[in-house]
């Protein structure tokens, strides 16, 4: 069963010239290389990572993002002040993309106590609520009424912005995902549901397990739709310009698909040989890399040159070397860590007002 | 000091609570223009307006991960349940996400979320909606789980947690709503993970929480008048944090331990504090700690039977006279 072919890929890519869009139009010489840079950074980090975990300095799942890149890159480099990231277990890319430093990020990988969750939550589980990300969530659909309760709590404070909660193409089949769609659009919630449709939920495709049109299905919530190709990382952020402006602006909350591919298995333990074609993986990296793709525009734009685009590859491997470096020579946590960060109360005792035993044996 | 009901008492808390912080936010289905569904939260919306008090669709998942979600940015939520029973469909919200991100995220989030609501049987309504789930949420660190009594303790207790910072999950009881009490009146805060003795005594102790409380007061009674047994009866009050230094202190004076739970004994609470008792105050016991439960089988409808099923001052008192067997 191959990637579903969707009916906007053909109208969609070739018609209209996202780079003419205001808020790509708008974009200084250095924001486009940035742009450039951050997806190219998430490549190499990631590309880094796996081979960590083949060296055996990571444990559990790896879920690489590789393809994906222009999707939270362009989604997150549309925020402002009181706009906020929620996303899956897939969320290197995202972590990256709000602009956390690489170096704890791998050592959580490495599960040191430099790690951005001090080693206690793992690849799936990144977090910095101090620039608006709240996770890296395990359970598939889980964190999308979490999405929903940032927005509700922008909104019950009066402040201009919209929460971001992103979620795979086998995610809108959880009904926490529908429930929170409900909720959004009922109580008019500035939060922007983004699907990143990678084709494939693990092992199965979007044929074998969605009845429909993926976005679509916000519009039985009243909610507004849109889908887009998440290959051009101008046509991601003109899309969501659009979106992130109606929740904003006015409050509502709107469903957007993104038309995006995974390179590697769906984590480092899927051999990747059960499901998809060689040829079709062939294909897309040929055809629509998300990296190569906007590379080719900016060498067109006149912005980068092959010399600058060569160094920021360089750069980005050499960050990511430093990066599994710093999480080599990091300590583990030690087993007294275990129980701390489990209460707020435990954590600042002067402050407690309970009493009695928190913990048990 | 006003007498009024446990329903009133916890009126009260919510009522104190909206005013003293803007932030807290009641929510639920049938809460505000229903005027709760027990009852609770009558009047709330006249008095606190639609943006303070929220009727929710019949959608547990979605609403409690709301209101998750905006915890962590800072709203402090009182959730509503209509009956705990349904936290089994938001399962994944209250117990992977309120009690875990804290955690996942090393420390850089915490979630001042409260769901409150009635989790008892006795009612009659059937195995889907008698469930007491505390054993099952306290077995999740990071959370706390609260069990009043008495109209007074579900007053002070239920602000306590409202000022918490932690994810605090309040049981109340629908048999304990019409139930009347002394309340002070305004400013009346219990701390949570304090233990309270209901009933002094010097033969038995009796740990208990919830309406067992009131079962158990009632077994002591009789004991006293008619087997010259001095009980004293122990409530817990908070389930996690767990005041076991009152429960040690008591066992330390009566050598003898009942625990009475309105709980399916399997992995239960008294299952954890039988465990500890052993382990910390063996030399104490003067014999085994026994355990009166709700007879392990899923809650029964049939109304004369369903109260043989759940603790009561009869069986309560038989399970004492064992004890001291
Ligand atoms: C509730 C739940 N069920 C199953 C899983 C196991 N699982 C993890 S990811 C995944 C596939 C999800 O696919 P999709 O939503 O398309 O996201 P993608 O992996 O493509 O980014 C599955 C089945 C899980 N983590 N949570
Ligand atoms: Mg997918």
């Amino acid at each position: 069963m191959s990637k579903k072919p969707t009916a906007k890929e053909a109208t969609t890519t070739a018609a209209i010239d996202h780079a003419q869009a205001p808020v790509n139009a708008r974009l200084t010489p250095e924001e486009r290389i940035e742009l450039f840079r951050k997806m190219v950074r998430i490549r190499r980090f990631e590309e880094r990572s796996l081979r960590a975990y083949q060296a055996k300095k990571i444990g559990g799942f790896l879920h690489l993002y590789i393809g994906q890149e222009a999707v939270a890159v362009g989604c997150c480099s549309l925020m402002g002040p009181h706009d906020h990231v929620i996303t899956a277990y897939r969320d290197h890319g995202h972590a990256i993309a709000v602009g956390m430093d690489t170096k704890p990020l791998m050592a959580e990988l490495y599960g040191k106590a430099t790690g951005c969750s001090k080693g206690k939550g793992g690849s799936m589980h990144y977090f910095d609520p101090s620039r608006n990300f709240w996770g890296g969530h395990g359970i598939v659909g889980g964190q999308i009424p979490l999405g929903a309760g940032l927005a509700y709590a922008l909104k019950y404070k009066g402040l201009k912005g919209a929460a971001m909660a992103f979620m795979g193409d086998g995610a809108v089949n959880q009904g926490a995902v529908h429930e929170a769609y409900n909720l959004a659009s009922l109580w008019n919630l500035p939060v922007v549901f983004v699907i990143e449709n990678n084709g494939y939920s693990m092992g199965t495709s979007q044929a074998r397990s969605s009845a429909g049109e993926l976005a679509q299905r916000a519009a039985g919530y009243d909610m507004q739709w849109g889908q887009c190709n998440g290959h051009d990382v101008y046509e991601v952020r003109a899309m969501m310009d659009k979106f992130l402006t109606l929740a904003r602006e006015t409050g509502k909350p709107s469903t957007v698909e993104i038309d995006t591919y995974r390179y590697r298995g769906h984590s480092v333990a899927d051999p990747d040989n059960t499901y998809r074609s060689k040829q079709e993986i062939e294909e897309y990296r040929r055809t629509r890399d998300p990296i190569q793709l906007f590379q080719d525009k900016l060498l067109a734009e006149g912005v980068l040159t092959p010399a600058l685009a060569e160094q920021i590859d360089t750069e980005a491997r050499a960050e990511a070397d430093v990066a599994a470096d710093f999480s080599e020579a990091s300590p583990f946590p030690t087993p007294a860590d275990i129980q701390t960060d489990v209460y707020w109360e435990a954590d600042n005792p002067s402050e407690r007002r309970s009493q009695g035993r928190l913990f048990f044996t | 000091m006003p007498v009024i009901t446990y329903r009133e008492a916890v009126r009260h808390a919510l009522a104190e609570e909206l005013e003293r912080d803007p932030n807290v936010v009641v929510m639920g289905e049938e809460v505000a223009q229903f005027n709760g569904a027990y009852k609770v939260t009558e009047g709330l919306l006249a008095r606190f307006g639609p943006q303070r008090i929220v009727d929710t669709p019949i959608s547990e998942a979605g609403f409690i991960g709301v209101g998750i979600g905006a915890s962590m940015l800072g709203i402090r939520p009182v959730m509503e349940l209509m009956f705990w029973s349904f936290y089994s469909v938001a399962f994944d919200q209250i117990l992977n996400n309120a009690a875990n991100v804290r955690y996942m995220s090393g420390g850089q989030i915490h979630c001042p979320i409260v769901i409150r609501g009635p989790a008892n049987g006795g009612t009659n309504v059937g195995a889907t909606h008698s469930h007491t789930p505390e054993n099952v949420l306290a077995n999740h660190p990071g959370v706390k789980v609260v069990v009043p009594s008495t109209p007074a303790d579900a007053k002070g207790l239920l602000k306590s947690a409202i000022r918490d910072n932690d994810p605090v999950f309040f049981l109340e009881n629908t048999m304990l709503y019409g139930e009347k009490g002394e309340v002070p009146a305004g400013e009346h805060v219990v701390p949570l993970g304090l233990a309270d003795v209901k009933r002094a005594g010097t033969d038995l102790t009796i740990v208990t929480y919830g309406r067992s409380v009131l079962h158990s007061l009632a077994a002591a009674e009789v004991l006293e008048r008619e087997h010259k047994i001095s009980t004293e009866v122990l409530d817990l009050r908070t389930i996690r944090p767990l005041d076991f230094d009152s429960v040690l202190k008591s066992v330390a004076k009566t050598h003898r331990v009942l625990i009475v739970e309105e709980q399916k004994p399997f992995a239960s609470v008294g299952s954890q504090l039988a465990y500890m008792i052993q382990r910390e105050a063996f030399d104490e016991l003067d014999g085994p700690i026994h355990r009166l439960a709700t007879v392990d089988a899923p809650a029964i409808y049939s109304p004369p039977v369903e109260v043989e099923q759940l603790p009561n001052p009869r069986r309560v008192l038989q399970a004492a006279l064992e004890t001291l067997a």
